[in-house]
């Protein structure tokens, strides 16, 4: 294995790309060594996770999803129930990131199968802050299904 | 950031020791939730769907920490009738038990986990992971809000 493999893997689904690079500038202010893939809308997501089309014929499968919900072409939440209903993806946890604080959306995240729901800090260090305790808990503490 | 009320998790646990254990690990990590123990699956379902006079005014969680290995419905049992309940699926579930077999791991995240944690020997150990856990379910994620 060489050293990208090891570290963990995450997908990125976010539209916005001051927001995309606010988590990766946040990963590495905590010192949290992950191989990030970002795409744009809940679609392309689809097409990384099942691996379709030559550009993404050798996508990593990652640990962990960060989704958006607010996004064109495929939302967070249609992305949500299609990962949640697909055998082969249904097992890797997503986390739901998004500025929404409206209750409506907290309540049918969970329902989908999301595993948290985090609403973006306004201000960047407690941005950071978010990102450490999110990763604490989902690359230090908790174990994450491993597929061979 | 989750409402002002105290928060209330549900310890579905079949050791009353080990139990007792997580009770006193949330107190020591400062973290104002109200806790309450079911020893099996079934019992916690009671718990849940307010079944008899022993549950008839048992409050609903705003988490669940489970076990795995439990006599009866079992733990993944227990996850998955909870998911598969439209008035409870939307309670995240968080799996902590002594198990580490990747199988384990894997159906647990099937079910809908939303997180897999490793019950540590070491009451130190386990005291640090209960901290990192409740600050990534009661200080970062925002929970659905419960009015029963």
């Amino acid at each position: 294995m060489n050293a990208t493999a090891q570290l963990f893997a995450i997908l990125l689904v976010e539209d916005e790309a001051a927001d995309a690079h606010l988590v990766k500038a946040a990963l590495a202010e905590n010192h949290i060594l992950a191989d990030l893939h970002h795409v744009l809308d809940g679609r392309e997501a689809l097409e990384y996770l099942r691996r379709q089309g030559p550009r993404y014929a050798t996508a990593r499968r990652p640990n962990l999803i960060l989704l958006d919900l607010n996004m064109p072409r495929m939302d967070g939440r249609e992305c949500l129930v299609a990962l949640k209903s697909d055998p082969d993806l249904a097992d890797i946890p997503v986390v739901v990131l998004t500025t929404s604080a409206v209750e409506r959306d907290v309540l049918a995240s969970y329902k989908l199968g999301a595993a948290g729901f985090i609403t973006k800090p306004l201000d960047a260090l407690q941005f950071i802050a978010a990102i450490r305790e999110l990763g604490e808990y989902w690359f230090d503490l908790v174990r994450l299904p491993q597929r061979k | 950031m989750s409402e002002q009320r105290d928060l209330r998790v549900l310890i579905v646990e079949d050791e009353a020791g080990d139990a007792r254990l997580t009770q006193l690990a949330l107190q020591k990590c400062g973290f104002a939730v109200d806790t309450s123990v079911a020893l099996e699956g079934l019992e916690a379902l009671q718990l849940l769907r307010r079944q008899g006079e022993r549950f008839r005014h048992a409050q609903r969680p705003d988490l669940i920490l489970l076990d795995l290995k439990m006599t009866g419905l079992g733990g993944l049992g227990f996850l998955v009738a909870v998911k598969e309940d439209d008035q409870l699926c939307s309670i995240p579930v968080v799996i902590v038990t002594s198990s580490q077999l990747d199988a384990d791991v894997l159906d647990a995240y099937r079910c809908g986990a939303a997180g897999y944690v490793r019950k540590s020997a070491d009451f130190g150990e386990f005291l640090a992971g209960i901290r990192i856990l409740g600050q990534y379910w009661f200080h970062l994620a925002r929970l659905p809000v419960n009015l029963g």
